[in-house]
């Protein structure tokens, strides 16, 4: 369009075609196109890394993996599926733990921040949450080993003798405490940050307009918040705990410094060496594996995509569900 | 049971700063009174201290008395959650909760009270409510579609459905209908005028054609100048402030000269 305006008057083409500024945003609309596109290309190479390096590992028979791979066997608990089923167990329990510890302590400190703590104590206080974010996994999992530990291991005795009735308590409680539990009680810290960073944002959005309307029927300042606050940011907290629960399946370090591992499908989270999650054990395989044994590491990786892919997925199902009444509308 | 309030000396502060200074009125059970005044006058301040909803805002206090049915509603030992469920309240934008369907939001009060009510007992608070509020013949095929599915002015009744359904003594309306259309608005001033057979109603409004309409006595408030605080002007039967009033600043406004 704006090359065939020669003819017309200096002035009525200067005002009327945009030459430069068109070519601008045509430049810029296609940047960003490009960077989210990039996002997509990026999971698409990921996956198709995994699955095309991971082939070979799943196609061939156990027995031929187990004559290459010392630590998979023939039998039918030691071949690979076997043993990816086992880390997947483990991954699961440990951060499903993680969450349950630490979801609801990150929600409490989320509504303490935003609407129970006098302004300047809750900058305070958000300002060291957020610090604890910038802690590396590898401190935690120190910190983890050298202290939390040995003071944990007197508890899960006590634990395994006054609640071994209760499955999850049940078996014989590790003395060094290198357990599950306690993975998950360092996993739990390590999501804290960022599960209380995106609730405090969004309990901080919820209108003031429906908080009034709770308080002018005679609501408490709990009932205000069970009603007009929690709602509102339903999708968000499912958000902020799946955000968690992202980086509690994926968490390497920690996990690795802190568990004795093992392969079962034990619920017993005080014993040790039963459980272990899939990136803490190919972090433990991979400086030894041949070819062969990092090919079943890359399978393993492939169900941790997989089931991260799955808790995602099911996140934004949750979360639409009852869009309708989010109060976007 | 509508009660009557009075109001002794009342001042309100945010803060240092006093934003209503030396208000003293009375306010007739079973009738609508009408806050009026120049905007920032601090009518809209002085409605939410009868249901102590000013105290939300950080900072917020008063001075003074406000004795309904002859208690004083800021003596000590005084639950300001008590205070408004005694006196319920409408805002200025309608503010239905988006995450309740039609129904949760009329029974929202009534579930504070009462937990565990009955399925029956509940739909029969929807049903008065939503029919005191003259919803019910709107909504009654779609109870279970969200309240922010309404149209404006059907929001605002469910407002005063899910308001009146834990039987105030005092309904306070903050400007009810600034955000609706005329014939919205004309439902809401039909319905408080219906409403006026049960409940005391206060209602601060930026019309004055309204409050000529649906009050039985206005108070004008008006205000000396930024930074000053607001004060009641003077109060009268409606006729009389639109008619006769005694005040300069009062007829100045109401004729359109300021405001």
């Amino acid at each position: 369009m704006t090359t065939v305006a020669p003819a017309r008057s200096e002035s009525t083409g200067d005002s009327l075609t945009a030459a430069r500024s068109s070519l601008a945003n045509a430049f810029f609309s296609r940047l960003t196109a490009g960077a989210a596109s990039l996002i997509l290309v990026t999971l698409a190479a990921v996956a198709t890394f995994l699955l095309v390096r991971a082939w070979p590992a799943i196609t061939s028979s156990s027995a031929d993996l187990a004559s290459k791979v010392d630590w998979l066997g023939t039998a039918s608990s030691d071949t690979l599926i076997a043993t990816i089923g086992y880390l997947v167990f483990g991954t699961l329990l440990i951060g499903t733990m993680a969450l349950l510890i630490g979801a609801p302590i990150s929600f409490g400190i989320a509504l303490f921040i935003s609407h129970y703590a006098p302004r300047r104590l809750a900058a305070t206080l958000g300002y060291i949450v957020d610090l604890l974010a910038a802690v590396p996994s590898v401190i935690y999992g120190l910190w983890g080993g050298f202290v939390l530990i040995p003071k944990l291991a007197p508890f899960y005795g006590w634990l395994n003798r006054e609640f071994g009735w209760f499955p999850l308590f049940a078996g014989e409680a590790s003395p060094t405490g290198r357990v599950a539990l306690s993975a998950s009680i360092v996993l739990a810290i390590m999501i804290l940050p960022i599960i209380t960073a995106v609730t405090r944002e969004v309990f901080l959005q919820t209108p003031v307009l429906h908080e009034e309307a709770a308080l002018a029927m005679g609501a408490t300042r709990w009932e205000m918040i069970r009603m007009a606050v929690f709602p509102f940011a339903r999708s968000g907290m499912i958000g902020a705990t799946m955000l968690g629960l992202g980086r509690a399946l994926g968490e390497t370090m920690a996990v690795y410094m802190i568990l004795s591992p093992g392969l079962s499908y034990s619920f017993h989270v005080l014993e040790a060496s039963s459980h272990n999650t899939i990136a803490a054990n190919i972090a433990l395989k991979f400086p030894e594996a041949n070819a062969t044994g990092v090919e079943a590491l890359i399978a393993m990786g492939l169900a941790l995509f997989v089931i991260t892919l799955a808790v995602n997925v099911l996140a934004r199902w949750v979360v639409s569900r009852r869009s309708e009444f989010s109060g976007a509308n | 049971m509508a009660k009557r309030i009075d109001v002794n000396n009342l001042n309100v502060y945010y803060r240092a700063f006093c934003a209503v200074e030396g208000v003293s009125l009375a306010i007739e059970p079973h009738s609508v009174t009408a806050l009026i005044g120049p905007s920032g006058c601090g009518k809209s301040t002085f409605i939410r201290t009868i249901n102590r909803m000013h105290e939300v805002i950080p900072g917020a206090r008063v001075e003074g008395e406000v004795l309904m049915d002859g208690i004083d509603l800021y003596a000590p030992g005084i639950d300001p959650v008590a205070v408004r469920r005694h006196v319920g309240m409408v805002f200025q934008r309608p503010n239905p909760f988006p995450t309740m369907t039609i129904a949760e939001n009329a029974l929202a009060g009534t579930r504070l009270n009462n937990r565990r009510i009955s399925k029956a007992d509940a739909e029969e608070v929807v049903e008065t409510s939503l029919k005191a509020a003259n919803l019910w013949e709107e909504v009654k095929d779609r109870l279970d579609r969200p309240g922010s599915s309404l149209s404006g002015g059907q929001q605002q009744r469910l407002c005063i459905a899910r308001a009146i359904a834990i039987k105030p003594d005092v309904l306070l309306m903050d400007e009810p209908c600034s955000a609706l259309d005329p014939i919205s608005t004309l439902a809401i001033e039909d319905l408080i005028a219906e409403l006026k057979s049960e409940y005391t109603i206060v209602i601060v409004t930026h019309n004055m054609q309204q409050a000529a309409r649906v009050s039985d006595r206005t108070a004008f408030f008006n205000i000396a100048g930024a930074g000053k605080p607001g004060k009641l002007i003077e109060m009268n039967a409606t006729s009389v402030i639109f008619s006769s009033p005694a005040e300069r600043a009062t007829e100045d406004y109401i004729s359109g000269r300021f405001g």
